[in-house]
Protein backbone atom coordinates (compact mmCIF):
# COMPACT_ATOMS: atom_id res chain seq x y z
CA UNK A 1 0.00 0.00 0.00
CA UNK A 2 1.20 3.78 -0.85
CA UNK A 3 1.81 5.86 2.19
CA UNK A 4 0.08 9.23 1.31
CA UNK A 5 -2.56 10.38 -0.76
CA UNK A 6 -3.51 13.68 -2.24
CA UNK A 7 -7.37 14.68 -2.06
CA UNK A 8 -8.12 16.80 -5.28
CA UNK A 9 -11.60 18.18 -4.10
CA UNK A 10 -13.44 20.03 -1.73
CA UNK A 11 -16.26 20.37 0.82
CA UNK A 12 -17.75 17.09 2.20
CA UNK A 13 -16.01 14.80 -0.12
CA UNK A 14 -13.13 15.83 0.20
CA UNK A 15 -13.70 15.62 4.12
CA UNK A 16 -15.87 11.81 3.84
CA UNK A 17 -12.38 10.70 1.39
CA UNK A 18 -9.84 12.19 4.17
CA UNK A 19 -11.15 10.07 7.19
CA UNK A 20 -10.83 6.98 5.66
CA UNK A 21 -7.89 8.06 4.36
CA UNK A 22 -6.36 8.52 7.41
CA UNK A 23 -8.34 5.27 9.22
CA UNK A 24 -6.15 3.33 7.01
CA UNK A 25 -3.09 4.98 8.77
CA UNK A 26 -2.26 6.89 5.13
CA UNK A 27 -1.25 10.33 5.02
CA UNK A 28 -3.68 12.76 3.73
CA UNK A 29 -3.14 15.73 1.99
CA UNK A 30 -5.75 18.39 1.40
CA UNK A 31 -5.73 20.64 -1.69
CA UNK A 32 -8.02 24.42 -1.09
CA UNK A 33 -8.99 27.28 -2.60
CA UNK A 34 -8.63 30.79 -1.25
CA UNK A 35 -12.57 30.74 -0.54
CA UNK A 36 -12.27 27.32 1.59
CA UNK A 37 -9.42 27.75 3.98
CA UNK A 38 -11.51 28.02 6.88
CA UNK A 39 -13.51 24.65 6.00
CA UNK A 40 -13.16 21.17 7.76
CA UNK A 41 -11.66 19.23 5.36
CA UNK A 42 -8.23 21.44 5.11
CA UNK A 43 -7.80 21.30 9.27
CA UNK A 44 -8.74 17.46 8.99
CA UNK A 45 -5.99 16.94 6.34
CA UNK A 46 -2.33 15.95 7.98
CA UNK A 47 -1.35 18.68 5.29
CA UNK A 48 -3.12 21.27 3.19
CA UNK A 49 -1.68 22.97 -0.04
CA UNK A 50 -3.31 26.60 -1.07
CA UNK A 51 -4.15 25.99 -5.28
CA UNK A 52 -5.18 29.43 -5.58
CA UNK A 53 -8.41 32.07 -5.98
CA UNK A 54 -11.94 30.32 -5.52
CA UNK A 55 -12.89 30.04 -9.03
CA UNK A 56 -11.83 26.11 -9.66
CA UNK A 57 -10.43 27.29 -12.95
CA UNK A 58 -8.01 28.86 -10.81
CA UNK A 59 -7.78 26.04 -8.21
CA UNK A 60 -9.41 22.95 -8.01
CA UNK A 61 -9.80 22.50 -12.15
CA UNK A 62 -5.94 23.86 -12.33
CA UNK A 63 -4.56 20.41 -13.60
CA UNK A 64 -0.93 22.24 -13.45
CA UNK A 65 -1.57 23.45 -9.68
CA UNK A 66 -2.97 20.25 -8.20
CA UNK A 67 0.32 18.43 -9.59
CA UNK A 68 2.08 20.66 -8.36
CA UNK A 69 0.48 20.43 -5.10
CA UNK A 70 0.77 16.68 -5.07
CA UNK A 71 4.88 16.81 -6.28
CA UNK A 72 5.70 19.91 -3.31
CA UNK A 73 4.04 17.02 -0.75
CA UNK A 74 5.61 13.67 -2.30
CA UNK A 75 2.08 12.40 -2.76
CA UNK A 76 1.98 8.91 -3.71
CA UNK A 77 -1.71 8.48 -4.87
CA UNK A 78 -4.40 11.00 -6.12
CA UNK A 79 -8.34 10.81 -5.34
CA UNK A 80 -10.38 13.08 -6.93
CA UNK A 81 -13.43 12.55 -5.05
CA UNK A 82 -16.47 13.23 -7.58
CA UNK A 83 -16.89 16.55 -10.24
CA UNK A 84 -14.43 18.64 -10.88
CA UNK A 85 -11.08 16.35 -12.39
CA UNK A 86 -12.54 13.19 -11.30
CA UNK A 87 -14.11 12.47 -14.50
CA UNK A 88 -11.38 13.91 -16.66
CA UNK A 89 -9.10 11.41 -18.83
CA UNK A 90 -6.65 13.72 -18.92
CA UNK A 91 -5.82 14.92 -15.78
CA UNK A 92 -5.78 11.08 -14.93
CA UNK A 93 -3.16 10.22 -17.55
CA UNK A 94 -0.95 13.22 -16.58
CA UNK A 95 -1.25 11.79 -12.87
CA UNK A 96 0.03 8.32 -13.93
CA UNK A 97 2.33 10.27 -16.16
CA UNK A 98 3.84 12.07 -13.15
CA UNK A 99 4.09 8.76 -11.69
CA UNK A 100 1.40 8.66 -8.94
CA UNK A 101 -1.48 6.23 -8.38
CA UNK A 102 -4.66 7.10 -10.03
CA UNK A 103 -7.56 6.54 -7.74
CA UNK A 104 -10.31 5.82 -10.65
CA UNK A 105 -10.21 3.76 -13.64
CA UNK A 106 -7.85 3.33 -16.35
CA UNK A 107 -8.40 6.96 -17.97
CA UNK A 108 -9.67 4.98 -21.65
CA UNK A 109 -12.51 3.70 -19.38
CA UNK A 110 -13.17 7.35 -18.33
CA UNK A 111 -12.82 8.76 -21.67
CA UNK A 112 -14.86 5.96 -23.70
CA UNK A 113 -17.51 6.33 -20.87
CA UNK A 114 -17.55 9.60 -20.38
CA UNK A 115 -18.86 10.65 -24.22
CA UNK A 116 -22.04 9.76 -23.64
CA UNK A 117 -22.93 8.82 -27.56
CA UNK A 118 -19.82 6.47 -27.18
CA UNK A 119 -20.76 5.23 -23.95
CA UNK A 120 -24.50 4.17 -25.63
CA UNK A 121 -22.91 2.50 -28.52
CA UNK A 122 -20.59 0.11 -26.54
CA UNK A 123 -23.59 -0.81 -24.78
CA UNK A 124 -25.80 -2.09 -27.27
CA UNK A 125 -22.48 -3.68 -28.34
CA UNK A 126 -22.15 -5.37 -24.78
CA UNK A 127 -26.26 -6.23 -24.51
CA UNK A 128 -27.01 -3.77 -22.17
CA UNK A 129 -30.33 -2.28 -22.96
CA UNK A 130 -30.31 1.60 -24.28
CA UNK A 131 -33.19 3.74 -25.29
CA UNK A 132 -33.74 4.48 -29.08
CA UNK A 133 -31.49 7.31 -29.92
CA UNK A 134 -28.40 8.47 -32.24
CA UNK A 135 -25.01 6.60 -33.15
CA UNK A 136 -23.29 9.57 -33.80
CA UNK A 137 -23.53 13.39 -32.65
CA UNK A 138 -26.32 15.83 -34.08
CA UNK A 139 -24.83 18.47 -35.82
CA UNK A 140 -27.60 21.34 -36.07
CA UNK A 141 -30.64 21.76 -35.02
CA UNK A 142 -32.59 20.57 -38.06
CA UNK A 143 -30.71 16.79 -37.78
CA UNK A 144 -31.71 17.26 -34.16
CA UNK A 145 -35.53 17.42 -35.36
CA UNK A 146 -35.30 14.78 -38.15
CA UNK A 147 -33.88 12.17 -35.47
CA UNK A 148 -36.91 12.85 -33.07
CA UNK A 149 -38.86 12.07 -35.75
CA UNK A 150 -37.40 9.03 -35.92
CA UNK A 151 -36.46 7.82 -32.51
CA UNK A 152 -40.06 9.14 -31.24
CA UNK A 153 -41.56 11.52 -29.39
CA UNK A 154 -40.89 12.72 -26.47
CA UNK A 155 -37.08 12.88 -26.64
CA UNK A 156 -34.31 14.35 -24.45
CA UNK A 157 -31.85 16.13 -25.56
CA UNK A 158 -28.63 16.42 -23.86
CA UNK A 159 -24.70 17.04 -24.40
CA UNK A 160 -22.36 14.60 -24.39
CA UNK A 161 -19.54 15.32 -22.31
CA UNK A 162 -21.92 16.70 -20.09
CA UNK A 163 -23.29 15.82 -16.41
CA UNK A 164 -25.52 17.11 -13.43
CA UNK A 165 -28.40 17.94 -15.40
CA UNK A 166 -26.61 20.78 -17.03
CA UNK A 167 -27.61 21.75 -20.52
CA UNK A 168 -30.17 18.58 -20.82
CA UNK A 169 -34.16 19.16 -21.48
CA UNK A 170 -37.07 16.61 -22.85
CA UNK A 171 -39.05 18.18 -25.86
CA UNK A 172 -42.29 16.76 -26.79
CA UNK A 173 -42.53 18.95 -30.21
CA UNK A 174 -40.28 20.15 -33.31
CA UNK A 175 -40.17 23.77 -31.85
CA UNK A 176 -39.04 22.53 -28.48
CA UNK A 177 -36.83 20.11 -29.85
CA UNK A 178 -34.75 23.15 -31.64
CA UNK A 179 -34.99 25.42 -28.73
CA UNK A 180 -33.74 22.22 -26.42
CA UNK A 181 -30.78 21.69 -28.83
CA UNK A 182 -29.44 25.31 -28.68
CA UNK A 183 -29.88 25.42 -24.94
CA UNK A 184 -27.65 21.91 -24.45
CA UNK A 185 -25.22 23.19 -27.93
CA UNK A 186 -24.06 26.80 -25.44
CA UNK A 187 -24.09 24.53 -22.30
CA UNK A 188 -22.03 21.57 -24.09
CA UNK A 189 -19.29 24.33 -25.11
CA UNK A 190 -19.63 26.24 -21.68
CA UNK A 191 -19.33 23.44 -19.36
CA UNK A 192 -17.79 20.53 -20.98
CA UNK A 193 -16.00 21.68 -23.81
CA UNK A 194 -17.39 19.52 -25.84
CA UNK A 195 -20.12 20.38 -28.31
CA UNK A 196 -21.61 17.14 -29.22
CA UNK A 197 -25.10 16.93 -28.52
CA UNK A 198 -27.27 13.59 -28.52
CA UNK A 199 -30.96 12.52 -28.38
CA UNK A 200 -32.61 9.71 -27.02
CA UNK A 201 -36.22 8.88 -26.15
CA UNK A 202 -37.54 10.09 -23.14
CA UNK A 203 -38.89 7.67 -20.67
CA UNK A 204 -41.81 9.61 -18.63
CA UNK A 205 -42.73 8.43 -15.78
CA UNK A 206 -39.69 6.42 -15.00
CA UNK A 207 -37.44 5.84 -12.21
CA UNK A 208 -33.83 6.91 -12.17
CA UNK A 209 -32.10 3.93 -10.13
CA UNK A 210 -28.39 3.04 -10.42
CA UNK A 211 -25.77 -0.05 -9.94
CA UNK A 212 -23.17 0.90 -7.96
CA UNK A 213 -19.85 -1.36 -9.58
CA UNK A 214 -16.57 -2.30 -7.87
CA UNK A 215 -13.93 -3.56 -10.69
CA UNK A 216 -11.21 -5.61 -8.49
CA UNK A 217 -7.57 -6.04 -8.74
CA UNK A 218 -7.49 -8.98 -10.33
CA UNK A 219 -9.65 -7.98 -13.36
CA UNK A 220 -13.47 -9.25 -12.27
CA UNK A 221 -16.19 -7.18 -11.30
CA UNK A 222 -18.69 -7.34 -8.96
CA UNK A 223 -22.26 -5.13 -7.96
CA UNK A 224 -23.38 -3.93 -4.89
CA UNK A 225 -26.98 -3.30 -5.40
CA UNK A 226 -28.54 -0.31 -6.54
CA UNK A 227 -29.76 3.20 -5.16
CA UNK A 228 -33.10 4.92 -6.51
CA UNK A 229 -32.30 8.48 -7.34
CA UNK A 230 -35.90 9.71 -8.53
CA UNK A 231 -36.47 12.69 -6.42
CA UNK A 232 -34.83 15.09 -8.26
CA UNK A 233 -35.12 19.14 -9.49
CA UNK A 234 -33.71 20.47 -12.66
CA UNK A 235 -32.69 17.20 -13.70
CA UNK A 236 -30.52 16.80 -9.99
CA UNK A 237 -30.79 14.14 -7.38
CA UNK A 238 -32.03 15.46 -3.43
CA UNK A 239 -32.76 12.41 -1.96
CA UNK A 240 -31.89 8.87 -2.94
CA UNK A 241 -32.88 5.23 -0.91
CA UNK A 242 -31.55 1.32 -1.37
CA UNK A 243 -33.12 -0.74 -2.27
CA UNK A 244 -35.41 0.69 -4.92
CA UNK A 245 -39.12 0.70 -3.99
CA UNK A 246 -39.85 0.55 -7.47
CA UNK A 247 -37.41 -2.71 -8.74
CA UNK A 248 -38.69 -6.05 -7.96
CA UNK A 249 -36.14 -9.16 -7.37
CA UNK A 250 -36.21 -10.32 -10.80
CA UNK A 251 -35.43 -7.04 -12.06
CA UNK A 252 -32.36 -6.38 -9.72
CA UNK A 253 -30.69 -8.94 -10.79
CA UNK A 254 -30.75 -8.44 -14.48
CA UNK A 255 -29.50 -4.81 -13.88
CA UNK A 256 -27.09 -6.41 -11.66
CA UNK A 257 -25.62 -8.48 -14.15
CA UNK A 258 -26.02 -5.70 -16.88
CA UNK A 259 -24.21 -3.59 -14.91
CA UNK A 260 -20.87 -5.97 -14.53
CA UNK A 261 -21.22 -6.32 -17.88
CA UNK A 262 -20.75 -2.94 -18.53
CA UNK A 263 -18.28 -2.68 -16.34
CA UNK A 264 -16.29 -5.57 -18.26
CA UNK A 265 -16.87 -4.53 -21.31
CA UNK A 266 -14.22 -1.48 -20.61
CA UNK A 267 -12.06 -3.50 -18.23
CA UNK A 268 -13.25 -0.93 -15.45
CA UNK A 269 -11.58 -0.64 -12.20
CA UNK A 270 -12.50 0.92 -8.78
CA UNK A 271 -15.73 2.13 -7.90
CA UNK A 272 -18.45 3.03 -10.67
CA UNK A 273 -21.66 3.43 -10.84
CA UNK A 274 -24.23 2.27 -13.73
CA UNK A 275 -27.10 4.50 -14.39
CA UNK A 276 -30.10 3.51 -15.67
CA UNK A 277 -33.75 4.45 -15.87
CA UNK A 278 -36.34 1.97 -14.97
CA UNK A 279 -40.46 1.92 -16.13
CA UNK A 280 -41.47 0.41 -12.71
CA UNK A 281 -44.83 -1.08 -14.63
CA UNK A 282 -43.10 -2.69 -17.14
CA UNK A 283 -40.31 -3.83 -14.57
CA UNK A 284 -37.72 -2.92 -17.50
CA UNK A 285 -34.85 -0.73 -17.89
CA UNK A 286 -31.95 1.09 -20.13
CA UNK A 287 -28.39 2.24 -19.63
CA UNK A 288 -28.21 5.82 -19.33
CA UNK A 289 -24.84 6.64 -18.68
CA UNK A 290 -21.77 5.08 -16.55
CA UNK A 291 -19.87 7.38 -13.98
CA UNK A 292 -16.51 6.60 -13.79
CA UNK A 293 -15.98 8.01 -9.99
CA UNK A 294 -17.52 7.61 -6.59
CA UNK A 295 -20.90 8.72 -6.39
CA UNK A 296 -22.27 11.62 -4.21
CA UNK A 297 -24.89 9.26 -2.73
CA UNK A 298 -22.19 6.11 -1.93
CA UNK A 299 -23.15 6.48 2.20
CA UNK A 300 -26.01 4.74 1.42
CA UNK A 301 -24.48 1.24 -0.49
CA UNK A 302 -21.70 1.64 2.42
CA UNK A 303 -25.02 1.72 4.81
CA UNK A 304 -26.78 -1.32 4.03
CA UNK A 305 -23.49 -3.60 2.93
CA UNK A 306 -21.40 -1.93 6.00
CA UNK A 307 -18.53 -1.79 3.05
CA UNK A 308 -16.54 1.12 2.78
CA UNK A 309 -16.52 1.93 -0.51
CA UNK A 310 -13.54 4.47 0.08
CA UNK A 311 -10.93 1.72 1.60
CA UNK A 312 -11.52 -0.70 -1.68
CA UNK A 313 -11.10 2.25 -4.11
CA UNK A 314 -7.61 2.92 -2.09
CA UNK A 315 -7.24 -1.21 -2.03
CA UNK A 316 -8.22 -1.46 -5.92
CA UNK A 317 -5.49 0.95 -7.08
CA UNK A 318 -2.99 -0.60 -4.21
CA UNK A 319 -3.47 -3.99 -6.52
CA UNK A 320 -4.48 -5.70 -3.20
CA UNK A 321 -7.92 -7.49 -2.96
CA UNK A 322 -11.40 -6.11 -1.40
CA UNK A 323 -11.61 -6.55 2.68
CA UNK A 324 -15.25 -8.00 2.38
CA UNK A 325 -15.82 -11.56 0.89
CA UNK A 326 -20.14 -10.96 0.81
CA UNK A 327 -21.39 -7.87 0.03
CA UNK A 328 -25.45 -8.95 0.66
CA UNK A 329 -27.25 -5.92 1.69
CA UNK A 330 -29.50 -5.47 4.51
CA UNK A 331 -32.24 -3.17 5.91
CA UNK A 332 -32.66 0.17 4.30
CA UNK A 333 -30.66 3.31 3.90
CA UNK A 334 -31.66 6.75 2.43
CA UNK A 335 -29.69 10.14 1.88
CA UNK A 336 -31.05 13.46 2.09
CA UNK A 337 -28.82 16.39 0.19
CA UNK A 338 -28.86 19.16 2.36
CA UNK A 339 -28.35 22.17 -0.20
CA UNK A 340 -27.86 26.15 0.78
CA UNK A 341 -31.17 26.68 -1.15
CA UNK A 342 -34.29 27.61 -0.64
CA UNK A 343 -36.76 25.26 -0.05
CA UNK A 344 -39.60 26.35 -2.50
CA UNK A 345 -37.68 27.30 -5.72
CA UNK A 346 -35.02 25.74 -4.71
CA UNK A 347 -32.52 28.86 -5.89
CA UNK A 348 -28.94 29.55 -4.41
CA UNK A 349 -28.58 30.68 -0.98
CA UNK A 350 -24.90 31.61 0.01
CA UNK A 351 -23.88 33.00 3.26
CA UNK A 352 -22.53 32.64 6.28
CA UNK A 353 -23.89 29.79 8.34
CA UNK A 354 -24.54 30.96 11.99
CA UNK A 355 -26.11 28.10 13.85
CA UNK A 356 -24.85 24.79 12.51
CA UNK A 357 -26.42 21.51 14.85
CA UNK A 358 -25.77 18.15 13.73
CA UNK A 359 -28.67 15.29 14.83
CA UNK A 360 -27.20 12.51 16.15
CA UNK A 361 -28.82 9.30 16.86
CA UNK A 362 -29.63 5.64 16.10
CA UNK A 363 -29.17 5.01 12.20
CA UNK A 364 -27.89 8.98 11.28
CA UNK A 365 -24.88 9.47 9.63
CA UNK A 366 -23.77 12.61 8.81
CA UNK A 367 -21.14 13.57 5.82
CA UNK A 368 -20.62 17.46 6.20
CA UNK A 369 -18.39 20.02 4.28
CA UNK A 370 -19.44 22.53 6.69
CA UNK A 371 -19.64 24.06 10.10
CA UNK A 372 -20.58 26.59 12.64
CA UNK A 373 -18.88 29.96 11.07
CA UNK A 374 -17.84 29.10 7.75
CA UNK A 375 -19.17 30.89 4.92
CA UNK A 376 -20.82 29.32 1.82
CA UNK A 377 -19.76 30.97 -0.93
CA UNK A 378 -21.01 31.44 -4.20
CA UNK A 379 -18.09 29.33 -6.47
CA UNK A 380 -19.39 25.93 -5.77
CA UNK A 381 -22.46 23.98 -6.02
CA UNK A 382 -24.86 24.54 -3.15
CA UNK A 383 -24.69 20.49 -1.29
CA UNK A 384 -23.89 21.61 2.10
CA UNK A 385 -23.85 17.81 4.30
CA UNK A 386 -25.48 14.54 3.44
CA UNK A 387 -27.95 13.27 6.12
CA UNK A 388 -28.19 9.68 5.43
CA UNK A 389 -30.46 7.06 8.04
CA UNK A 390 -30.24 3.31 8.43
CA UNK A 391 -32.94 1.29 9.44
CA UNK A 392 -34.15 -2.28 9.46
CA UNK A 393 -37.08 -1.62 6.63
CA UNK A 394 -37.93 1.33 4.83
CA UNK A 395 -41.06 2.61 7.91
CA UNK A 396 -38.15 2.50 10.35
CA UNK A 397 -35.75 4.60 8.16
CA UNK A 398 -38.46 7.01 7.04
CA UNK A 399 -38.89 7.69 11.04
CA UNK A 400 -35.46 7.76 11.91
CA UNK A 401 -34.95 10.75 8.65
CA UNK A 402 -37.95 12.77 10.19
CA UNK A 403 -36.60 12.92 13.60
CA UNK A 404 -33.05 13.63 11.85
CA UNK A 405 -34.69 16.88 9.94
CA UNK A 406 -36.14 17.82 12.90
CA UNK A 407 -33.26 18.10 14.92
CA UNK A 408 -30.72 19.32 12.24
CA UNK A 409 -30.25 23.46 12.69
CA UNK A 410 -29.02 25.49 10.26
CA UNK A 411 -29.34 29.14 10.34
CA UNK A 412 -27.66 32.42 8.66
CA UNK A 413 -28.67 30.87 5.39
CA UNK A 414 -31.67 29.38 3.52
CA UNK A 415 -31.29 25.29 3.31
CA UNK A 416 -33.72 22.39 1.43
CA UNK A 417 -34.18 21.08 5.21
CA UNK A 418 -38.32 22.38 4.78
CA UNK A 419 -38.57 20.77 1.83
CA UNK A 420 -37.80 16.95 3.23
CA UNK A 421 -40.25 17.63 6.08
CA UNK A 422 -42.85 17.98 3.39
CA UNK A 423 -41.55 15.07 0.94
CA UNK A 424 -41.57 12.93 4.42
CA UNK A 425 -45.64 13.98 4.22
CA UNK A 426 -46.04 13.57 0.54
CA UNK A 427 -48.25 10.53 -0.14
CA UNK A 428 -46.38 9.11 -2.98
CA UNK A 429 -43.21 9.45 -1.30
CA UNK A 430 -44.40 7.75 1.67
CA UNK A 431 -46.24 4.61 -0.73
CA UNK A 432 -42.66 4.40 -2.82
CA UNK A 433 -44.28 4.78 -6.19
CA UNK A 434 -42.68 8.00 -6.85
CA UNK A 435 -41.15 8.81 -10.35
CA UNK A 436 -38.61 11.73 -11.27
CA UNK A 437 -41.57 13.83 -12.03
CA UNK A 438 -42.37 14.08 -7.84
CA UNK A 439 -40.44 17.34 -7.43
CA UNK A 440 -42.32 18.84 -10.24
CA UNK A 441 -45.66 17.79 -9.20
CA UNK A 442 -45.28 18.52 -5.59
CA UNK A 443 -44.63 21.85 -6.91
CA UNK A 444 -47.62 22.00 -9.28
CA UNK A 445 -49.74 21.07 -6.35
CA UNK B 1 -39.42 53.50 -12.17
CA UNK B 2 -38.89 49.61 -11.27
CA UNK B 3 -35.50 48.46 -9.18
CA UNK B 4 -33.63 45.46 -10.43
CA UNK B 5 -31.89 44.03 -7.29
CA UNK B 6 -29.79 40.85 -6.63
CA UNK B 7 -32.01 38.09 -4.55
CA UNK B 8 -28.28 36.77 -3.65
CA UNK B 9 -24.69 36.38 -3.78
CA UNK B 10 -24.02 35.45 -7.13
CA UNK B 11 -21.38 36.16 -10.67
CA UNK B 12 -22.95 38.34 -13.35
CA UNK B 13 -22.01 35.97 -16.10
CA UNK B 14 -24.07 37.55 -19.11
CA UNK B 15 -25.27 41.36 -19.68
CA UNK B 16 -28.39 40.78 -22.10
CA UNK B 17 -29.65 44.23 -22.60
CA UNK B 18 -27.74 47.57 -22.44
CA UNK B 19 -28.70 51.08 -21.14
CA UNK B 20 -31.32 52.70 -23.47
CA UNK B 21 -32.64 49.11 -24.48
CA UNK B 22 -37.01 49.18 -24.58
CA UNK B 23 -37.48 46.07 -22.55
CA UNK B 24 -41.08 44.27 -21.36
CA UNK B 25 -42.24 42.43 -18.62
CA UNK B 26 -40.43 39.03 -18.46
CA UNK B 27 -37.53 39.98 -20.97
CA UNK B 28 -33.94 38.73 -19.23
CA UNK B 29 -31.83 41.87 -18.47
CA UNK B 30 -28.78 40.08 -16.94
CA UNK B 31 -28.07 36.50 -15.84
CA UNK B 32 -25.96 35.69 -12.58
CA UNK B 33 -24.46 32.51 -11.55
CA UNK B 34 -24.21 31.34 -8.52
CA UNK B 35 -23.61 27.47 -7.47
CA UNK B 36 -23.28 26.27 -10.77
CA UNK B 37 -26.78 27.30 -11.35
CA UNK B 38 -27.68 30.01 -13.80
CA UNK B 39 -30.12 32.37 -12.72
CA UNK B 40 -31.64 34.89 -15.38
CA UNK B 41 -32.89 38.50 -14.05
CA UNK B 42 -36.03 39.78 -15.44
CA UNK B 43 -37.64 42.65 -16.50
CA UNK B 44 -40.76 43.20 -14.13
CA UNK B 45 -41.96 45.88 -16.14
CA UNK B 46 -42.42 47.16 -19.72
CA UNK B 47 -40.23 50.29 -19.94
CA UNK B 48 -36.53 51.26 -21.02
CA UNK B 49 -33.14 50.22 -19.18
CA UNK B 50 -32.73 53.91 -17.59
CA UNK B 51 -29.12 52.25 -15.76
CA UNK B 52 -27.48 49.65 -15.73
CA UNK B 53 -24.82 48.89 -12.44
CA UNK B 54 -22.93 45.47 -13.23
CA UNK B 55 -20.77 44.49 -15.83
CA UNK B 56 -19.91 40.93 -17.13
CA UNK B 57 -17.70 39.10 -14.22
CA UNK B 58 -18.96 41.42 -11.48
CA UNK B 59 -19.88 39.86 -8.24
CA UNK B 60 -23.21 41.26 -6.58
CA UNK B 61 -24.23 41.22 -3.10
CA UNK B 62 -28.09 40.33 -2.07
CA UNK B 63 -29.86 43.26 -2.51
CA UNK B 64 -27.11 45.12 -4.98
CA UNK B 65 -28.94 46.96 -7.65
CA UNK B 66 -28.86 45.27 -11.01
CA UNK B 67 -30.46 48.07 -13.36
CA UNK B 68 -33.15 50.76 -12.99
CA UNK B 69 -36.52 50.24 -15.45
CA UNK B 70 -38.20 53.32 -16.45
Amino acid sequence: MFESVLVANRGEIASRVIHTVRAMGLKAIAVYSEADAELPFVAEADEAILLGPAQPAKSYLDQARVLEAARRTNAQAVHPGYGFLAENAEFAQRVIDAGLLWIGPDPLAIARMGDKINARNLMIEAGVPVSPGVWEPVPDADTAVEEAARIGYPVMVKAAGGGGGIGMSAAHDEAAVRKAYETARTRAERFFGNPDILLERYVERARHVEIQILGLADGSVIALGERDCSVQRRHQKIVEETPSPGVGAELRERMLAAAVRAGEAVGYRGAGTVECLVDPAAQDFVFLEMNTRLQVEHPITELVTGIDLVEQQLRIAAGEPVSFTSAEPRGHAIEFRVYAEDPQRFLPSPGEIKVWEEPVGEGVRIDAGYAEGNTVTPFYDPLLAKLCVYGADRPAALRHAQAAIDNFRIEGLKTNLPFFTELLGDAEFTAGTYDTGLVDRMRAR
Amino acid sequence: MAEVRAEMVANVWKVVVAEGDQVEDGDTLVILESMKMEIPVLAEDDGVVARLDVSEGDVVQEGDLIAVIE
